[in-house]
């Protein structure tokens, strides 16, 4: 019943995008289009709440007679799928109510209006489908459509660019899951869930499925190295699509990979932990870092995405560990850590992602030293923004934090593991986890500060006004989303309680019955955490502080020019920008990571020629892995290319040649 | 019953802090004074400053925000509300068990987050220069208070302060290597989010390499005594978390006499005095890092608190 209206609002909303495409330069279509995609990503997110809360445990499978004739499209709605379509729908209500305001600045709606709707039921098939052929299918389906939002702005310089990486990793990322699946479905061709299931594969393919896994799945949600297409392709595309990319999309590629890793692969071996664990620690240090280099407002934030995925995946991958030896509460605390950040990330950067669109509304800008007081236009918007700000930075009682003290429990419970690799990776996973939330803080301050306080740096940062009130009620409904999460995270931990049921064989205690909504993960000696308790305690100690400020204190507030040590400057250019606020971190951390180099030219004195400061960065990445590889693609493009001037006969002895050596292989091979 | 006393004790708890911490800095200004063969300020010349600032009209640039009002009571109270879940006198805190010492940790770094963009408000560059060291400074320092505070929680089963202090009042702590490593890495973590002397001045201004007085420059009247309090308070915790994890004896736990409890005060009051003599004594004796060399402090620090961690995850008995 869930399913198949489920289906239908699939349905619909390609529908949607089909029937819109005449229309899409008409005034009214986007309303009208936006107005359906949050009716119908609201029904979705209800159907899919009410699996969840009600019947978590049970599955609905359905079959229809689409794709390959022999074996159908299967489609399920259980546990896990019914979680990651309420993250999903979540982010497409939000995005939609937003863009009733937003859609209407937009100069090329025929480019993204149809696409949006067929977006979002990329990202929702990916998550219902219950066999390979369908799984891709969906999955290459939300790529492309998230492609042609990305070039939606093809003129804007780096776009396509952007829209060139992208689809690159793309690809990448489904050969690699086509690959995974292939392995999984064996020579019979199991392609059906159900059947691998069923059948899971011995050790070697299993461990092959796995890494094919990670690359796959990874390239789509943007660890560390195959991230570099998500700060250029984000940014490019319009904001309620960056947020969807950004808090959604990724969201639907780790969907996959614990799909795959923890439904299908069957039981774990502990080094399956060991490249999650690497590779999550790794993205979460360097996505936090890069994004603090960063002056572009939309590029922090997809760094800072590159970091939470990272954070995940750590979740994730201590989760694996504890699986495969036999600990299953522990298994099941990391899981849910990880999936409560799965929740978390797409409700704040989503909100953060509004925040720079409704930055973009009100001054076409996004370079962070050409903004600046934008809290004085735009006070509702800054406090929003703040807020976003304050839970992805993880303070409490946000829901940021919640989510990152689960992780530091389930860090804390693995010295039981057996292992000596993973008892020397874990410790440094937690330094690490530990220095990118500090980071990201640091980060936040940056990205708040700069662009909403001090004063303007331009004239459209001065000019700037509040935004419509679609805008603003999309941001609040996430910012009060975001205070109801960290203040009552019991709910959503038992919400999560059938899915690592399912997945990984126990769940987390049942929060339910405890006193005034406290969050105890494993037993109440050993740690507990209680965001209303806290928030109430912090909401009691201010009101005491307002109050007897109030008796005691002088009233009198005086306005006057800025003090700054008694030589303040006119200039709004001697404010701290971007850069110079990043510069000890750079100084500290970048040296090394990113080979950072300052060149200082000071004009002799008396020369009245400015004083230069050129900064060098570099991405040894990009330098080291990217560009040796393009370069590769193109020399054996290049030496390719003479096939394509042979004679007939030439062209003949090739196909024999290979044929014979195809039939050769074959004869070797039984 | 149980419940009333529990929140006698919390409440008490809460009072207490607030009107030691100005006296806890004065003491160390006195002492300060003392070895420098100065008279110094009377002992409660802090809380005679704070008074002078309330009643003071506050002046505010022209520029500032509401941000820049709201602050000073955000950061005061957050820190407030972290100063009153270390225990004390007291082990058993009812409140403490809503907030464990990663929560601690955070409630600091809430603090830390507006007080940065309080200093980024009002669009001056020491402000700026100001937020973007202390930002720096916290991305080495809150690592390694929390790398500390895995060691701790290894060590006891429990993130949960009363329980790490239980464990080590009682008879199985013994001497480890570990335990050092973390007792010199916390007093690192202090010196450094409380802008003490190798790291930052607490008695400059118009400096360079200020860090917190440069961030706070553009405050006055109320809101500045607001700030002011919060940093004495910031002092007393990590005082009050050194004395709670490394000395907890004398603390009285639950069910015992209202002579435990005062015992317990007046065996913190003395822990305080010494903490704030060794600090006096450490600051006189010691110059100040030029501030990128203080990067090198902290990371040792976090090494510290890392190595620790390790040490216990490779055996529990080190």
């Amino acid at each position: 019943m869930g399913l198949a209206a489920l289906l239908g609002t699939v349905a619909a909303l390609l529908a949607l995008g089909i029937l819109v495409l005449p229309l899409a330069h008409r005034r009214p279509a986007s309303p009208l289009v936006y107005g359906t995609t949050l009716m119908l990503c609201g029904i979705a997110l209800v159907i899919a709440t009410r699996h969840l809360l009600t019947r978590g445990a049970s599955a609905e499978d359905l079959v229809l007679p689409l794709g390959i004739p022999w074996l159908g499209a299967h489609f399920r709605l259980d546990a896990l799928a019914a979680f990651f379509l309420l993250v999903v729908n979540l982010g497409g209500v939000s995005a939609s109510l937003f863009s009733l305001g937003y859609g209407r600045h937009e100069s090329a709606p025929g480019r993204v209006l149809p696409f949006y709707a067929a977006f979002l039921a990329g990202m929702n098939l990916v998550v219902l489908a219950a066999d390979a052929f369908t799984f891709l299918l969906a999955w290459e389906f939300m790529s492309l459509s998230s492609w042609a939002l990305v070039m939606a702005h093809h003129k804007e310089p780096g776009t396509a660019h952007a829209g060139f990486v992208y689809l690159a990793m793309a690809s990448f990322g489904t050969l690699c899951l086509l690959l995974a699946f292939g392995l999984l479905a064996g020579p019979q061709g199991a392609y059906a869930f159900d059947q691998m299931r069923a059948h899971p594969p011995g050790p070697v393919i299993a461990g092959l499925a796995l890494l094919l896994a990670v690359l796959g799945a990874g390239s789509k949600a943007g660890l560390v190295p195959l991230h570099p297409w998500l700060p250029l392709a984000h940014p490019a595309a319009p904001s309620q699509v960056s947020a969807l990319m950004s808090g959604v999309m990724t969201k639907v590629a780790l969907y996959g990979f614990v799909r795959i890793v923890f439904d299908l692969l069957g039981p774990p071996e502990w080094w399956w932990s060991v490249p999650v664990l690497v590779l999550g620690g790794l993205s979460a240090v360097l996505g936090v870092l890069n994004a603090l280099m960063q002056n572009d407002l939309k590029r922090l934030l997809a760094y800072s995405t590159v970091e939470n995925v990272g954070i995940i995946a750590i979740g994730l991958g201590l989760s694996l560990a504890f699986r495969a030896t036999g600990i299953g509460w522990a298994a099941s605390l990391a899981l849910t850590a990880a999936l409560f950040h799965v929740l978390n990330h797409s409700l704040f950067k989503s909100l953060l992602f509004f925040g720079s669109g409704a930055v973009m509304m009100a001054t076409d800008e996004r370079d962070m030293d050409r903004l600046g007081g934008l809290i004085h236009p735009m006070p509702l918007t800054a406090f929003a923004f703040l807020v976003g700000a304050a839970a992805i930075s993880a303070l409490p009682p946000l829901n940021g934090f919640a989510s990152e003290w689960l992780t530091f429990q389930s860090i804390l419970v693995s010295p039981q593991l057996p292992q000596w690799g993973l008892r020397f990776l874990v410790p440094a996973v937690g330094a690490i986890l530990a220095l990118s939330a500090a980071l990201a803080a640091a980060c936040f301050v940056k990205a708040f500060g700069i662009t909403f306080l001090g004063r303007p740096r331009s004239a459209r940062a001065q000019g700037a006004s509040e935004v419509d009130a679609f805008a603003l009620a999309a941001m609040f409904g996430l910012a009060a989303l975001c205070l109801a999460a960290g203040l009552m995270p019991g709910v959503v931990v038992d919400a999560l309680a059938p899915v690592t049921q399912a997945l990984t064989g126990a769940h987390v205690p049942v929060q339910r019955g405890l006193a005034w909504l406290s969050l105890v993960p494993i037993a109440e000696s050993r740690s507990a955490y209680n965001g209303l308790v806290l928030f109430t305690f912090i909401a009691l100690s201010t009101l005491a502080t307002v109050v007897a400020i109030h008796r005691l204190a002088s009233h009198a507030v005086r306005r006057g020019p800025a003090w700054d040590c008694g030589f303040p400057d006119a200039s709004p250019a001697t404010q701290y920008s971007a850069g110079s606020f990043g510069q000890p971190i750079r100084r500290t951390f970048g040296t090394i990571i990113f080979a950072a180099r300052e060149h200082i030219t000071m004009p002799l004195p008396g020369d009245p020629a400015p004083a230069r400061l050129e900064l060098q960065l570099r991405d040894f990445i990009w330098n080291w892995l990217y560009q040796p590889l393009g370069g590769l693609v193109g020399r054996v493009a290049d030496l390719l290319n003479h096939l394509q001037f042979l004679t007939i006969r030439k062209y003949l002895s090739l196909v024999f040649g290979v044929l014979i050596v195809l039939l050769l292989l074959l004869a070797v091979w039984r | 019953m149980a419940l009333t006393r529990d929140l006698i004790i919390q409440g008490a708890q809460v009072l207490l802090v607030l009107a030691l911490a100005p006296l806890l800095t004065g003491w160390v200004r006195k002492v300060k004074a003392r070895l420098l063969r100065r008279r110094g300020p009377p002992l409660l010349q802090p809380y005679r400053e704070l008074l002078r600032l309330i009643r003071k009209e506050a002046v505010l640039a022209e520029n500032a925000s509401w941000l820049f009002r709201v602050a000073p009571y955000m950061i005061f109270s957050a820190i407030w509300v972290a100063a009153a879940l270390v225990p004390t006198f007291s082990i058993q805190l009812i409140f403490g068990r809503a907030a464990d010492l990663i929560v601690i940790v955070a409630l600091l770094g809430s603090a830390r987050f507006f007080l940065a963009l309080a200093g980024l408000d009002v669009g001056t560059s020491f402000g700026g220069i100001g937020s973007s060291r202390e930002m720096m400074l916290a991305a080495l320092a809150e690592p390694a208070m929390l790398m500390i505070v895995f060691t701790l929680s290894l060590m006891a089963g429990s993130t949960q302060l009363s329980s790490i202090a239980e464990y080590m009042i009682g008879p199985t702590v013994g001497i480890r290597i570990s335990l050092a490593l973390s007792a010199v890495a916390l007093i690192m973590v202090a010196l450094a989010e409380n802008a003490r002397i190798p790291v930052d001045n607490p008695a400059t201004h118009l400096e360079l390499t200020m860090v917190h007085e440069a961030m706070v420059l553009e405050y006055s009247g109320r809101h500045l005594a607001m700030i002011e309090a919060a940093s004495s308070l910031k002092l007393l915790l990590y005082v009050s978390l050194l004395a709670a994890i490394f000395t907890p004896w004398g603390m009285a736990s639950t069910g015992q006499s209202l002579a435990a409890y005062l015992l317990g005060a007046a065996v913190y009051a003395a822990k305080l005095a010494a903490g704030g003599f060794a600090l006096a004594v450490f600051e006189t004796s010691i110059a100040k890092m030029r501030v990128f060399r203080v990067s090198q402090f902290l990371g040792a620090a976090l090494m510290l608190g890392l190595l620790a961690t390790l040490l216990l995850f490779v055996s529990r008995n080190l």
